[in-house]
């Protein structure tokens, strides 16, 4: 069994774009879930409008990068408004009906040939990064050190999605030390007494939903950046996904996500691999090889089961939380 | 029980109303007036209320039997839920159709029934967020920590000053959450302070309070009117609303049905009979023993 192959695949995760971008969408959800106490079962939905905001206006219209993760941020926006209006006067639980519905119509109608022409239906976009690219400082070429040797285009977007990362993570840190992030805290633990305090809860649920929602946004466009976008990236699964994440990492925390992203895909790939070449080595003779790409998610699974039950404050999380938690 | 709690004889506020003491008196300076409150909840009337005046400086107790509306009356008078039909002003503002949050801004702070501390919060950060006026409450200026920084060390130390005064300050890096129920009343009491309201309303303040706790209570409530502050507020024990009630409103069944001053109240017939029915010819309040079997029978009916 090819061990360095494994561990060298695994390693690669430490620091690959797609890491970033799951970090950054789970970054999203600390600020609903984690410190708002909002309840979206829809980021998907969110970093599918980052992916298509970017990448059609770039394809169709031609505009450049930065216009396009405007388009983006608008349409996130738009779509938190669109959510949160009817929803977040009620209980919590109607925004994550609403959500987790209303994510689906968004990949279905991506999905649909209706739109074909603009959306490219199931097969998706590509080749929107060209005036991006032309902005790219490292000379073409395979360079790296170790197991971490990419073009000089994966360079150009690790880079970026980091540094995108590490702009949100100063960001999220900034506001929740702040009075605001005392007010949104306030909301998660209850929301009457935040309102009897004189506080317009409503407002800040809606602030928090654009917000996090715009990280998730982001986080789609850093996804879809080094590959092509198809609509089926964004199935209900992504967002269970960043759930785990976030919950490995600790839900109200800075560096959680972060730290979640990095473990999940570190040991996703472990298992992967492994499982993958101990099934090519005869190792589980009674499993194919397309049952064994399959296990890995099973082991997702239980993994989250495990860290709800057994550590369920996460990595980075207050281990003191808990003692009081019903 | 009433021995620990009635160490010194608080100041009775008096001539608070012009005229006979009955439902709906006109009171010399009312702070807050509510005029043909209604609520139903389907078929059930929870609240109707012709007319009433909470006088301003002094502190009144909005007494009645379970079921007879005051949480809903108090949830209605500060926005958490809406009536049907009515009028109702503070300090002759109008306050039909304001939000809670712009009801507490104008200075009418509640607390809960069930008391709600902000569990994963420490008892500092709870008291901070009682303040008003924030300006790092904006999002955008919360970013930038040197506009709101000097505001929040002012608050720090006014949050402190009332920690301190309600013997909680050894706690305030501890979670709300690891706190007992009654440390919980006090801080949310504390914490709806942080505001300088000038009517506070408290909702059974004294529900689950050991005796101890409940004459520091006490003393808090009354240092309330001291500083000029109105109280209103619902309690069953009726030993705390006649040593310290100036006014005393009595609600059964949806309707104001006796006002006054807490000891003539207590012999008003229509209280007797909402508390205990028509037929009940016992001398309400007449000493412990009555008043522990009269909580029985409330608590019976829950």
């Amino acid at each position: 069994m090819d061990w360095g192959a494994i561990f060298g695949n695994a390693a690669v995760e430490l620091i690959s774009p797609t890491t970033a971008a799951y970090a950054l969408a789970a970054l999203g959800l600390a600020i609903h879930f984690g410190f708002t106490g909002l309840l979206n079962f829809g980021q998907a939905g969110f970093m599918l409008l980052g992916a298509y905001g970017y990448a059609i206006p770039a394809i169709h219209l031609g505009w450049p990068f930065w216009a396009c993760v405007l388009t983006a941020l608008v349409a996130s926006v738009i779509f938190a408004l669109i959510l949160g209006i009817p929803t977040l006067r009620l209980r919590a639980d109607y925004l994550a009906i609403v959500t987790i519905a209303a994510a689906e119509v968004l990949r279905l109608i991506f999905t649909t040939n209706e739109f074909d022409a603009v959306t490219g239906s199931a097969s998706g976009l590509s080749n929107y990064q060209g005036d991006l690219l032309a902005l790219n400082p490292f000379p073409a070429g395979r360079y790296g050190f170790g197991p971490f040797v990419f073009d000089n285009r994966v360079w150009f977007f690790l880079l970026l999605a980091w540094i995108v990362l590490a702009l949100a993570a100063v960001f999220t840190w900034l506001i929740m030390r702040s009075p605001w992030g005392r007010v949104v805290k306030g909301i998660r633990e209850d929301e009457d007494a935040v309102r009897a305090l004189g506080k317009n809860v409503y407002s800040y649920k809606i602030q928090s939903l654009i917000l996090g929602g715009a990280l998730g946004t982001l986080a789609g466009i850093v996804f879809v950046l080094p590959r092509a976008v198809v609509p089926s990236y964004f199935q209900p699964s992504l967002t269970f996904f960043i759930y785990a994440i976030l919950l490995l990492g600790g839900a109200a925390t800075i560096l959680g996500p972060i730290v979640g992203s990095i473990v999940f895909w570190v040991l996703l790939s472990f298992f992967s691999g492994f499982i993958s070449r101990a099934v090519e080595a005869g190792w589980l003779p009674f499993m194919t090889q397309v049952q064994a790409g399959q296990l890995r998610f099973i082991l997702v699974g239980v993994a989250i089961m495990l860290i709800v039950v057994f550590m369920p404050q996460g990595i980075l999380g207050n281990r003191k939380e808990l003692a009081f938690v019903k | 029980m009433s021995s620990e709690i009635t160490s010194s004889r608080p100041v009775k506020s008096i001539g608070l109303h012009v005229g006979d003491a009955a439902p709906g008196v006109k009171k010399v300076d009312p702070i807050l007036i509510a005029d043909g409150v209604k609520r139903t909840f389907g078929g059930l009337t929870a609240v109707d209320v012709d007319h009433v005046e909470i006088p301003r400086g002094a502190i009144t107790a909005l007494i009645g039997p379970n079921g007879a509306g005051k949480t809903t009356f108090f949830n209605l008078l500060t926005g958490f839920d809406k009536p049907d039909t009515g009028s109702w002003s503070f300090d002759g503002r109008s306050l039909a159709h304001v939000p809670a949050y712009r009801v507490a801004r104008m200075g009418l702070i509640r607390t809960f029934q069930l008391t709600k501390s902000l569990a994963l919060l420490s008892v500092m950060e709870n008291m901070k967020l009682g303040a008003k006026n924030q300006v790092g409450e904006n999002l955008f200026r919360s970013l930038i920590p040197a506009i709101w920084r000097k505001q929040d060390t002012e608050i720090e130390v006014k949050a402190m000053d009332l920690l301190t005064r309600f013997k909680l300050d050894a706690k305030k890096d501890d979670y709300a959450a690891s706190m007992s129920g009654g440390q919980r009343k006090l801080l949310e009491m504390a914490r709806a302070l942080m505001s300088d309201p000038t009517l506070v309303m408290l909702d059974e303040p004294m529900a689950g309070v050991n005796p101890a706790l409940k004459q520091s209570l006490l003393d808090h409530i009354l240092g309330l009117k001291a500083e000029g502050m109105t109280v209103l507020f619902v309690e069953h024990d009726m030993h705390m609303v006649r040593h310290i009630a100036d006014w005393v409103i009595v609600m059964a069944e949806g309707r104001v049905v006796a006002e006054g001053d807490p000891h003539t109240v207590m012999e008003d017939p229509a209280v007797i009979d909402a508390y205990l029915g028509a037929h009940h010819d016992i001398d309400l309040g007449a000493d412990s023993e009555h008043v522990e079997a009269l909580k029985e029978l409330i608590d019976d009916e829950q």
